[in-house]
């Protein structure tokens, strides 16, 4: 849900590592992504894909996204209508694709300032994070300048359509 | 001025003399590679999207390795499509049902020392053990790169692991890079680069190589480099193809690492890697007498024709051990050739093996031989995270092919050294 231009939801708080056979398991790989995305995190928390409304924010440790390049890990998490994930850390792929899906990948090292069910209030634009619930604000990275336009189009693909068409507009104006 | 390997080549596909690691550039992409999962499945809705084709089909390579053979209609249908998708973009380089992707590009002559190579894979740092800065990208990524032949890169950092001595008998590269996930942790190259270098690096043939990079991917590295050298040449021209110019490609002695690592390959022990990471790894002592269901040679990591070998070793005038299975998926169609002609395949049959297709299997939980609550795998793979290869509640072992096999001959995790010793006598 957004409020004045922010987003306020509750936060899901996991470990280190978490993997992209936990949020996407290999065996509903080949699923509509709504029944892959069922089976998000259960793993680790069986009742996570059902009870994660929109505007949530999942908090993690270390290297959140490890293992598979598999893009719908991070799809996923936004199909379930999760508004950022915030780590400590993020596996590499991960971290890409997430920003290509639009689904902002914030590098926090506050994170153990968060408890399950508080409810967080995000800024991503200020990159600030407020914990309503204890009433902590967190120091975040800001997402780096090339990426945050990629975000702010809505991902890659949005990107590349706005490029796509500024080229044609200027190869049909000369 | 003084430059890791990574740099050279990033520097190179950026078109600029020199980079220094932190930079931001985008990067001409020398070759793209998917598979039938990550691609045209997922990039042409994106290319249908944007109105664009493939910038040049002649630098674009597919492999069907992860829904094959088809056990069901979806999996039937996400190959015909990729099949489809490549005739209807003229992609010349079609590699289906020829086994895994990051074993078969390189047995094609597809990857040469100094390429910058994206792959539509996790494991795609495989193709540094050719020189090559391979990386794994997702598909919207890779659509990107398919509609405009560049991508974006942070100039890696370059952690140097230097090996010294050589490995013992019943000792792999498996090994190593076991120990490796154990010492720096998953994670722990924090997607900066990792080369691979020293006397026990080059000593090892390329499918061991491929086996050290393969695992980057674990460390968490962005790729894991192997300088070029007589044993790369060799390879690429028994896959048909020519390296091309390799002079400089090799880290200069004074760039600047941002890690150096010293390990003894001479030292090392056997390792196994118990539930549910790679960086649990420990010397086979510590999980000698596990009892094991399965035992699983497949995947990328652990199922080229030396590892073959390897198991065959092991297992020669030997069976599986009652109320164990063994599941050998060969990494290529050519393996399953090549261990048939030279008798390694005899061996393994022999012994009571289950000979799988060549594909990416139940790594990663797509295939036949997954797992069922309570079971527990030896696996040549590469991950066992928890429930990747079956029921949320089956624990796997990752270990090298010398040790897969003695746990399949004894029913337990075993030092391979031992059975080896016992066949020497």
């Amino acid at each position: 849900m957004s409020e004045h231009g922010l987003t306020v939801g509750r936060a899901w708080v996991f470990g280190d590592d978490i993997d992209t056979d936990v949020l996407a398991p290999g065996l509903y790989m080949k699923s509509p992504l709504e029944e892959l995305a069922s089976h998000c995190l259960e793993t680790v928390d069986p009742q996570f894909a059902a009870n994660v409304r929109a505007g949530d924010v999942i908090f993690a440790g270390n290297n959140f996204g490890m293992g598979s390049s598999r893009e719908q890990a991070a799809e996923a998490l936004k199909h379930l209508g999760v508004t950022a994930v915030v780590a400590r850390s993020f596996a590499g792929i991960f971290y890409r694709n997430a920003i290509n899906l639009g689904l902002p990948a914030v590098t926090c090292a506050q994170t153990d300032l968060i408890h399950n069910g508080d409810q967080i209030v995000i800024d991503l634009d200020n990159g600030e994070i407020h914990n309503r619930t204890t009433g902590a604000t967190l120091a975040c990275e800001a997402i780096p300048v090339h990426l945050a336009a990629l975000i702010r189009d809505g991902g890659l693909v949005a990107h590349l359509e706005k490029r796509f068409a500024r080229q044609r507009a200027e190869g049909s104006a000369s | 001025m003084a430059a890791t390997l990574a740099q050279k080549i990033i520097a190179r596909a950026a078109g600029r003399e020199h980079i220094d690691p932190g930079a931001i550039v985008t990067c001409r992409v020398d070759l793209a590679m998917m598979h039938d999962s990550g691609g045209p499945r997922r990039v042409k809705p994106i290319l249908d999207r944007l109105g664009v084709g493939v910038w040049d089909p002649a630098r674009v390579v597919v492999v069907t390795d992860h829904y094959v053979p088809a056990v069901d209609a979806e999996s039937a249908r996400i190959l015909a499509l990729t099949r489809d998708w490549v005739a209807d973009n003229a992609i010349a380089a079609f590699h289906d049902m020829q086994g895994i992707c990051h074993v078969v590009v390189p047995e094609h002559g597809h990857l040469k020392p100094g390429m910058l190579v994206v792959g539509g894979d996790s494991h795609s740092p495989t193709g540094g053990a050719f020189g090559a800065y391979m990386f794994g990208v997702g598909a919207t990524e890779m659509a990107g790169v398919l509609a405009t032949g560049e991508i974006w890169l942070k100039v890696p950092e370059t952690i140097r692991l230097e090996w010294t001595g050589t490995l013992g008998p019943g000792v792999s590269a498996k090994d190593m890079v076991l120990a490796l996930c154990a010492r720096l942790g998953m994670g722990g190259a924090d997607y900066q680069a990792v080369e691979y270098a020293g006397d026990g690096v080059a000593a090892l043939p390329m499918a061991e190589r491929m086996t050290l990079s393969n695992m980057a991917a674990e460390l968490g590295a962005q790729t894991g480099l192997i300088a070029p050298d007589d044993t790369t040449a060799r390879a690429i021209r028994d896959a048909g193809a020519e390296p091309g110019d390799m002079t400089d490609l090799r880290g200069d002695d004074d760039a600047a690492y941002n890690q150096v690592h010293t390990l003894d390959a001479g030292a090392l022990a056997p390792q196994v890697a118990a539930p549910h990471s790679p960086a649990n790894a420990a010397a086979v002592g510590e999980h000698a007498g596990t009892a094991i269901d399965q035992a699983y040679l497949g995947a990328c990591t652990g199922a080229k024709l030396d590892d073959l070998r390897m198991a065959a070793q092991v297992l020669k005038g030997r069976t599986v051990a009652p109320d164990t299975r063994l599941l050998v998926a060969p990494a290529s169609t050519r393996t399953t050739a090549a261990a048939a002609a030279d008798g390694t395949l005899a061996v393994l049959t022999a012994a009571g093996a289950h000979i799988m297709p060549s594909g990416c299997g139940a790594c990663a939980g797509y295939g036949a031989g997954v797992l069922a609550d309570g079971e527990v795998c030896i696996a040549s793979t590469a991950r066992n995270f928890r429930g990747r290869m079956g029921a949320t509640g089956s624990r796997v072992y990752l270990a090298s092919p010398f040790t897969v096999a003695a746990a399949a001959a004894t029913g337990r995790i075993t030092d391979p050294r031992d059975l080896l010793s016992e066949a020497a006598a």
